[in-house]
């Protein structure tokens, strides 16, 4: 396998592993926040944000995949560049951070905007407290994108 | 991650929560002038329904009602909610047992709002078709119409059919996984095994009835809360205080009314985490506990203004709030 191989599966790795956690993620805060849209309506607009916390995941492994292409060539039209094995490995290694954390940090965010989901249904003023708890968790997204961005454009195409 | 399947339901009942009576709202009842403010001030807050008539019975009936229609709409398995209706299963079969055998028909003493009622459970018992009842019934059905066409003894058959539906909470939490179903049967048992205790010990009742009346719980020792029973109501508080009942044995010392809120309250507080727990079935469960025991806290109140008790002695009788 030639390492292009081995860039373009971590790319894939990015954008798939931290988009299943984010559908998760929304998907079951999605759940929530019509649960308590189907009794109060007029809270439709702060489930929404909860609902969409855990989104961003997905959207920072769409970010790493294209980093990646890009880096490798495969975005652009200029056509696939010559890529060593071992750069290629270097590629895979650099984006298993967003792919792996992304998927987890995105499920258990999904779970903590559940729970803050329920305390906008019975005290909606206490919203930015609420929305802080599923915000925590991004942190951690947000280091593993930090890590996986500087990898990628840290590795030279051929070593 | 696989407990997400209620989600949507939980939080749901999450919003449904608020329009649930806090201790001010019942304190706002209580401070009504009298029995017609009181019905006022219910459908003020949305209690009863368009076609429901200004009375007490029926606002509160419809009440219940409408949690059943809520927790069906949610679409969630129900087979999970068949333990909280085993008491009104067991009150009915008790109450056929006796219209069957004395020939004394009474009006309005059954359960309509469970699996089997007032038409269905008359026919199984004077047909003595049993097994039309569900497997934990039958046994029970069969020694209590019997016993009571033997003896005559009404209390013997109550003893009988109580403790069969004890016995089939208790079996029930047991086989359950679902944890708030599991406390909710130790203390439903736990509660029912106290409350004998303390009415053997006020009557002067014998080892024997209570060996036939008290169920098996994790949290009591049956063998010692007999031997307290027999040595009167100190004794019965002194068992409780060191088998961590010290609520109960306070209460008992109380009053009679502080007793039996203490009851009523115990289960309240078993269902009070579930406010914390925004996935599982719990918080559907303790929804429904908290419903049936804020229209208990109503009907209280109601027959209190009914008979001109007051204020104060509302309060004595006044439950703890889920909310």
């Amino acid at each position: 396998m030639s390492g292009i191989v081995w860039a373009l599966l971590g790319a894939a790795l990015a954008a798939i592993l931290a988009g299943c956690g984010s559908a998760y993620g929304v998907g079951v805060a999605g759940q929530a926040a019509s649960g308590v849209v189907t009794e109060d309506p007029s809270k439709f607009g702060k489930v929404l944000i909860m609902q969409l916390l855990p989104g961003t995941q997905g959207i920072y492994g769409l970010l790493i995949a294209f980093i990646a292409l890009s880096k490798i060539g495969l975005m652009g039209g200029g056509g696939a560049a010559e890529v060593s094995m071992a750069s290629g490995l270097s590629i895979f290694a650099a984006c298993l951070p967003i792919a792996i954390v992304g998927l987890i940090s995105a499920m258990h965010q999904g779970r903590t905007s559940v729970a803050a989901i329920g305390i906008i249904a019975k005290k909606p003023d206490q919203f930015g407290k609420a929305m802080l708890f599923p915000a925590m968790v991004e942190t951690y997204a947000i280091l593993a994108l930090l890590i996986s961005f500087l990898a990628i454009n840290a590795i030279p195409l051929t070593m | 991650m696989a407990d997400t399947k209620y989600t949507y339901a939980v939080a749901r009942i999450r919003a449904l929560e608020l329009a649930l009576f806090s201790a001010s709202s019942i304190e706002q009842l209580v401070a009504c002038k009298d029995y017609k403010q009181c019905l006022q001030f219910l459908t003020e807050k949305g209690w009863g329904g368009a076609d429901t008539p200004l009375d007490g019975d029926a606002i509160l009936t419809r009440e219940s009602q409408k949690t059943w229609e809520m927790i069906r709409e949610l679409h969630v398995d129900m087979d999970a909610f068949d333990v909280l209706s085993y008491q009104k299963l067991f009150h009915n079969l008790k109450a056929a047992v006796k219209e069957i055998c004395t020939s004394e028909v009474n009006a309005h003493i059954f359960f309509e709002d469970c699996e089997i009622g007032s038409k269905e459970m008359l026919r199984i018992i004077s047909q003595r078709d049993y097994q039309a009842l569900p497997v934990y019934m039958q046994e029970a059905a069969k020694e209590a119409y019997e016993t009571l066409l033997r003896t005559r003894d009404g209390q013997l058959c109550d003893v009988i059919v109580d403790k069969a539906a004890l016995e089939a909470i208790s079996a029930a939490g047991k086989s359950s996984k679902v944890e708030i179903i599991k406390n909710y049967a130790e203390s439903t048992v736990a509660i029912a095994d106290i409350k004998i205790a303390y009415r053997c010990a006020k009557t002067g009742k014998s080892m024997d009835f209570m060996r036939r009346s008290l169920a098996k719980c994790g949290t009591l020792n049956l063998e010692l809360l007999m031997k307290a029973a027999t040595s009167g109501v100190d004794a019965v508080s002194d068992y409780l205080s060191q088998a961590g009942y010290q609520e109960a044995a306070e209460a008992m010392k109380e009053s009679n009314s502080a007793f039996e809120r203490w009851c009523d309250n115990k289960m309240v507080q078993t269902i009070q985490p579930q406010k914390y727990n925004p996935f599982t079935i719990g918080p559907l469960i303790a929804y429904v506990l908290a419903r049936e025991n804020e229209i208990k806290t109503v009907r209280i109140i109601l027959t209190c203004k009914q008979n001109g008790l007051s204020d104060d002695s509302i309060r004595e009788r006044v439950r703890e709030m889920y909310v």
